[in-house]
């Protein structure tokens, strides 16, 4: 049993302040369970979001000793206890109460991505037929759990505030999964390019540094789409030669 | 229970609640591309030095105009414009300068070292404007595949290099041999050809522009065969950067006499 310093931050979008708590840690413990304690034994009032504590619901997204992190997933024997740890809510979006932000953009942005579409049939009853090898691609990207950390630490998001041009690699990982999906026709290319501000991606790769479920965005779903919209609106060649076919 | 009154975001360059030292990186970063910028830039300025026997410096491949036995089209040409400095560097350097500024990975590494746009994840940057690669002159890097076609030309131009490295002159006949030399110079088409087939660009145009790549069983194959090289994609990058350096080193130290090229044999 270790006893280790908690800098959590108290307040809401009038301001606030870091607090240092003292609580004992022992091994095994993550960054929620010292949170929870905290609570328990002195700030009972403290807000916090959590549900599941395995890394699944992605409710607990906050920045520990400053890097986005899922409390439940962060072992506080990973951590430097010679400090203060350092707690704050996400910053990409705005503050309600101490560790809990509203996230809700995020889902007003999923709502306005075109929809999954699929073609024709392939057989008679109605049914498609798709390789395993094919779905296969677009698999990875279903793993996201919709924490946001990709979001948080976007810095066209958390630094620039583009929010009303830039939908975030979480939307572009989303995205990429209905784009790349064997059986989807839907055209998304324009949307990409003119309201969802893939230019605005600079490839700084930080999203796929802080996901917890390991998804290569960046590599296997940004510069996939944003090679997409080349294909589209920049390849000079290509555009001629759309042109000389008239389409 | 002690209480810190602090600002939520934080604001000014380079701050950050992280303490870890995430500054490394990027310094690292920004020390290799300089030092990488200076030293190609020099080597190319020097426009002697470049070859030594069967060797020619990758900085000067392929060696269009110029003195050495290398030059497909003979000497210096005669239109060259008296007042710019000459070396056969220049008339080929942009190609793979060109591929290296616009390549994902690289982009990526220099918009946080050079630009600190941003410093380091979740680390707060120098201005508060941002347009991205959305406008110029950062929306030029959508060009990166027609670099790309370029770069592939030169993987086959330093092989044939390669090949000529195998090939000693002694007493007016040509014979075989593997020189020191000959594996700096396969060593480079290794490094630079993992770097240039596992490009995110050409990913996509050799199969990633597709949904249904199953249908394309040789397409796939390629595909799988550039995305497992893309994984590694910055080791790539870092290694061929530090190796065609080194061979013009190599090459340049043979040249001037500092070191002597070993046969094996």
């Amino acid at each position: 049993m270790t006893r280790a310093t908690f800098s959590i931050w108290r307040g809401d979008r009038g301001g606030g302040r870091f607090e240092d708590y003292q609580t004992d840690v022992s091994a095994g413990m993550v960054v929620l369970d010292a949170v929870h304690q905290v609570q328990a034994e002195s700030a009972g009032d403290m807000a916090v979001r959590w549900n599941c504590k395995s890394g699944k619901c992605g409710s607990c997204s906050a920045e520990v000793n400053g890097m986005p992190k899922l409390m439940c997933m962060t072992r506080i024997d990973d951590l430097d206890l010679s400090q203060p740890v350092k707690i704050e809510p996400i910053k990409a979006f705005p503050l309600l109460k101490d560790l809990v932000t509203d996230v809700s953009w995020n889902y007003a942005v999923k709502k306005r991505i075109k929809k999954f579409k699929p073609r024709t049939p392939d057989a008679s009853d109605g049914t498609w037929r798709i390789s395993q090898q094919d779905v296969d691609r677009v698999q990875e990207f279903r793993k996201c759990i919709e924490c946001f950390l990709c979001q948080d630490v976007c810095h066209v998001l958390r630094e620039h505030n583009k929010h009303d041009e830039f939908i975030g690699p979480r939307f572009f990982v989303y995205t990429a999964a209905l784009d790349m999906h064997p059986l989807d026709v839907e055209d998304r290319l324009e949307d990409l390019k003119k309201t969802d501000g893939i230019g605005y991606c600079n490839i700084t790769k930080c999203c796929t540094v802080v996901c917890p479920e390991n998804i290569t965005i960046t590599d296997n779903a940004i510069i996939p789409l944003k090679e997409r919209v080349v294909d589209r609106f920049y390849d000079p060649l290509r555009l001629l030669w759309r042109k000389m076919m008239g389409k | 229970m002690t209480s810190t009154p602090d600002s939520l975001i934080r604001q000014g360059f380079g701050a950050t609640s992280r303490s870890d030292t995430w500054w490394l990186k990027p310094l690292l970063t920004f020390g290799g591309l300089g030092a990488f910028v200076v030293y190609s830039t020099w080597a190319a300025f020097q426009a002697e030095h470049y070859h030594s026997g069967p060797y020619l410096s990758p900085f000067y491949s392929p060696e269009l105009f110029g003195d050495s036995t290398h030059a497909w089209f003979g000497p210096k040409p005669s239109w060259w414009p008296g007042m710019i400095p000459w070396s056969p560097a220049f008339l080929i350097l942009w190609a793979p300068g060109g591929f290296r500024l616009t390549c994902y990975y690289y982009r990526g590494a220099y918009y946080k070292s050079f630009w600190a746009d941003p410093p380091a994840c979740s680390v707060a940057e120098p201005r508060k404007s941002y347009r991205g690669e959305n406008s110029l002159p950062l929306i030029l890097q959508n060009i990166h595949r027609y670099f790309l076609y370029i770069a592939l030309m030169f993987i086959v131009f330093l092989a044939h290099d390669t090949w000529k490295a195998m090939w000693f002159e002694n007493a007016g006949t040509k014979s075989f041999g593997i020189g020191v030399g000959t594996i700096v110079l396969m060593l480079n088409v290794v490094f630079l050809g993992g770097y240039t087939f596992g490009c995110h660009s050409l990913r996509h145009l050799v199969g990633g522009f597709m949904n249904r790549l199953s249908k394309h069983p040789v397409r796939q194959k390629v595909y799988s065969c550039v995305s497992c090289l893309n994984k590694r994609h910055q080791v790539w990058a870092w290694c061929s950067l530090f190796w065609v350096g080194f061979s013009d080193f190599y090459v340049r130290m043979c040249s001037m006499g500092n070191w002597s090229d070993w046969r094996l044999f």
